[in-house]
């Protein structure tokens, strides 16, 4: 038998470590013989510390919600398969979230131990890059990629293939290949999933990527705020290392190629690719106007190729398969499957991989489960601070590049947080104004001053203090900043502005001429009241306070202080729901 | 090196100057000082040292590489990791990623800044606790979210995330009366 525990970041966060201890405890004190492994996040957050155990027939057993007692009653058990009450996927039943899924850049991912090369090899892996070295035909390979049609899972959707051959055309033998694990959308977690669940993925992608182009040297650029990320990469790096797949001479061949982590400092603007260059040169980091590329002067000026980390996720798996395997998924303009980390208002928040192509309902619904507490779906965000927000009424948009293009959203890396009734967009626009404002970097003035300037803006219609001409200041001010700024965060940051005013411009106006929030979020324009005929005089109101602006004594209807209160909520939420005495209003 | 435009004194005023042993980071810029690409990473390694990168600090690491002043100020500005004043005993980072934002962490601010009476980056007077922000702490799916010391606590309610605070607050009093032992 055979137990998996699921110790990412997310596993860490739930618990996960005291349930290992346990288990290991356990396991020793019985002198069992069985297994423990650990592996990566499998994407099931929101059941997070997961706990498998694996039968020696191969049958899977997983648990959700595991406190260390519980662990130890599962190693107890004469069979733990009949624990049903904690189970949450088992061979009869399996989890409908994991049904609608397809994964190839995940295929590891919460199945592997992300610590083992000998796992990454029983699953195949490394045989992609022997395979290439064999063959020893760079173009040949570079085709195979372009057959797959594969395109930058980095939010832009740049043809690979294309950018690959680029950089392979120029002269300068000093080449470097990056890989972009700066992921900055505030809301979203894929790369770091790969990163930490499946290292090797990367690492094998990356030398076939050098072998394409020419290169003897990568680079990744870990986020600053991801060190378990950086760790089990290191430990990749090292005994690819030792097996002679990265290093001098990669497996007798001529080839030699090897890989090196820098980790960023914390900056969104380092997700793009120029100002990347400049932070791996030590420098601030602030873009640089294209051309010349990347491909052609990178860093220290020699050629150099970028890519996400999903996109090279993907390369063993293209390779291996073949371009025409991966080419069979997704629609005609959007090839093979894409990562979402899914978050919000959703029941079954966490780490999805869909072919291309599905509807954003199927996402949401089949995979998601739906929106928490069952209230009503308003709108999804896709692209973080760089792209926007697709409502309800758009559900059956196709996930492809194209269709999500149209709607004013982008696809992005692959945040997708899902939003109720209770979510304002007018705040919603000025929460993303507000990051991508501070995390402009100042080069130029549309984007350093035009997003301060419709900060104020949708700051004051938050407050009430909105005017008429508001809405339309904002759109001309957007499409000023588009224009005038040199790259992406500030060509795309009025995005989610304008996708809400696009799709929710009567929300807008609720706030500006009748001062009111539909949502009940915006502070400055709800009141919280405790209706006298309803209270029960129970006090949980008053005990939940944080600010103790809640009075009254027994049999009196409690009262809030209105000076004091913060508008925080938690009376609505204590107020038992059989007597809702708590109103916003 | 020294300044001849005079906005170096106008710069001190916003770092922090701490005396500090120097030589703690000699083995560090032995090892990273020869190439200027380095040093985002010197100055990550440094502040693992102090804690935080105090101005001679920062003086040192340019002397000692051989780069302007004036860029290492400027790198040290530019990327929100670094940090030039010290930290308190507790660093709360409370999550201000979208998932959170959409499940009220805004409430759990104002309820932080309420209970610590101190804004979003400072520190308490008492040097127990910095308030601090972050994008995604990587648990959306136990939204809102705050880390103190490493430790995730979640979902969070305003009421939840005040008596967190007030129990390590506790904690420290009776540290500082000798009843207990860390
Ligand atoms: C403001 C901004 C932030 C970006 N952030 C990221 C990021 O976090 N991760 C990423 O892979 N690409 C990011 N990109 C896109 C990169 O510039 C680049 O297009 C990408 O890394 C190329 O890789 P791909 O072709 O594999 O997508 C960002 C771009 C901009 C303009
Ligand atoms: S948004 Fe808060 S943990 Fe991800």
């Amino acid at each position: 038998m055979i137990i998996r525990i699921g110790i990412g970041s997310c596993g860490i966060a739930a618990g996960a470590l005291p349930v290992w201890e346990a288990v290991q405890e356990e396991i020793a004190d019985r002198g069992m013989s069985v297994e423990l492994e650990q592996t990566g996040c499998i994407g099931m957050c929101h059941h997070e510390p997961l706990l498998d155990v694996i039968y020696e027939d191969g049958r899977s057993y997983t648990f959700g919600h595991v406190t260390p007692e519980m662990a130890r009653e599962i190693v107890q058990a004469e069979n733990p398969a009949s624990l049903e009450k904690y189970l949450v996927s088992s061979p009869e039943k399996r989890n409908s979230f994991l049904d609608k899924q397809l994964r190839v850049a995940l295929r590891n991912c919460g199945i592997i131990d992300p610590e083992s090369i000998e796992d990454y090899i029983k699953e195949g892996g490394y045989q992609a890059l022997e395979k290439i070295i064999k063959e020893n035909d760079p173009e040949g390979l570079i085709e195979e990629i372009k057959i797959s049609g594969l395109r930058g899972r980095g939010g832009a959707g740049f043809p690979t293939w294309f950018k690959w051959n680029a950089t392979r055309q120029e002269k300068n033998p000093d080449k470097y290949v990056v890989c972009n694990a700066d992921e900055g959308d505030p809301g979203a977690f894929m790369d770091r999933s790969v990163l930490e669940g499946d290292p090797h993925s990367l690492l094998e992608g990356m030398a076939i990527a050098g072998y394409a182009i020419g290169a003897h040297t990568g680079i990744i650029y870990a986020r600053a705020e991801y060190p378990l990320a950086v760790k089990r990469a290191e430990i990749a790096i090292q005994q690819a290392r030792q097996k002679n797949y990265l290093g001098k001479n990669i497996m007798g061949s001529d080839f030699s190629f090897d890989i090196v982590i820098k980790q960023g400092a914390g900056a969104f603007v380092c997700g793009e690719e120029t100002a990347l260059i400049a932070s791996l040169e030590g420098e601030r980091g602030m873009p640089r106007l294209k051309p010349p590329f990347p491909s052609q002067r990178g860093y220290w000026q020699k050629p150099t190729n970028i890519n996400n980390v999903e996109t090279f996720a993907n390369v063993p798996w293209i390779i291996k398969e073949g371009g025409k395997a991966f080419a069979a998924m997704g629609t005609e303009d959007s090839k093979g499957t894409k990562v979402f980390a899914l978050a919000g208002k959703i029941k079954y928040g966490g780490l999805v991989e869909v072919p291309m192509g599905i509807s954003l309902r199927e996402i949401i619904f089949d995979v998601g489960g739906g929106i928490k507490d069952d209230k009503q779906f308003k709108a999804v965000q896709l692209g973080g601070p760089s792209g926007g927000c697709i409502p309800a009424s758009l559900m059956d948009t196709p996930v492809d590049y194209k269709s999500i293009n149209e709607t004013g959203a982008i696809m992005g890396s692959g945040g997708m947080i899902v939003m109720d009734e209770t979510t304002c967009m007018v705040d919603l626009a000025r929460y993303f104004l507000n990051f991508t404002q501070k995390e402009s970097c100042g080069k130029c003035v549309q984007c350093r001053i035009g997003t301060k300037r419709m900060l104020e803006i949708l700051e004051r219609i938050c407050r009430g203090e909105g005017q008429e001409g508001d809405i339309e200041l904002l759109e001309t001010l957007g499409h000023q900043i588009i224009d005038g700024s040199l790259c992406g965060l500030g060509q795309s940051a009025p995005n989610p502005v304008l996708t809400t005013i696009r799709y929710f411009r009567e929300e807008y106006e609720a706030h500006i001429y009748d001062r009111k929030c539909p949502a009940h979020q915006c502070k400055e324009l709800i009141k919280y009241r405790i209706d006298p005929d309803l209270c029960k005089s129970c006090g949980l109101c008053a005990k939940k306070c944080p600010v103790d602006c809640i009075s009254g004594e027994k049999k009196q209807p409690y009262i809030i202080d209105d000076s004091k209160c913060i508008k925080c909520g938690s009376c609505l939420e204590a107020c038992p729901t059989k007597w809702s005495a708590v109103v916003v209003e | 090196m020294n300044c001849i435009c005079k906005a170096e004194t106008q710069m001190e005023k916003q770092f922090a100057q701490a005396d500090v042993d120097l030589h703690l980071i000699d083995e560090l810029l032995a090892q990273y000082s020869k190439e200027t690409g380095n040093l985002i990473t010197v100055l990550q390694k440094a502040q693992d040292i102090y804690g935080y990168l105090p101005l001679s600090v920062l003086q040192y690491i340019a002397d000692e590489m051989g780069v302007k002043r004036t860029q290492v100020y400027g790198v040290a500005t530019f990327y929100t990791q670094f940090r030039l004043t010290a930290m308190g005993k507790y660093i709360i980072l409370l999550c201000e990623g979208t998932a959170c934002h959409v499940n009220g962490s805004e409430r759990i601010a104002t309820a932080l800044e309420e209970e610590l009476k101190v804004n979003m980056g400072e520190t308490t007077e008492d040097g127990l606790f910095t308030l601090s922000d972050a994008a995604c702490l990587g648990c959306c799916s136990l939204a809102p979210v705050m880390m103190i010391n490493g430790q995730a606590y979640g979902p969070l309610t305003p009421d939840k995330a005040c008596s967190i605070i007030r129990e390590i607050y506790a904690h420290e009093k009776l540290l500082e009366e000798g009843g207990v032992t860390a």
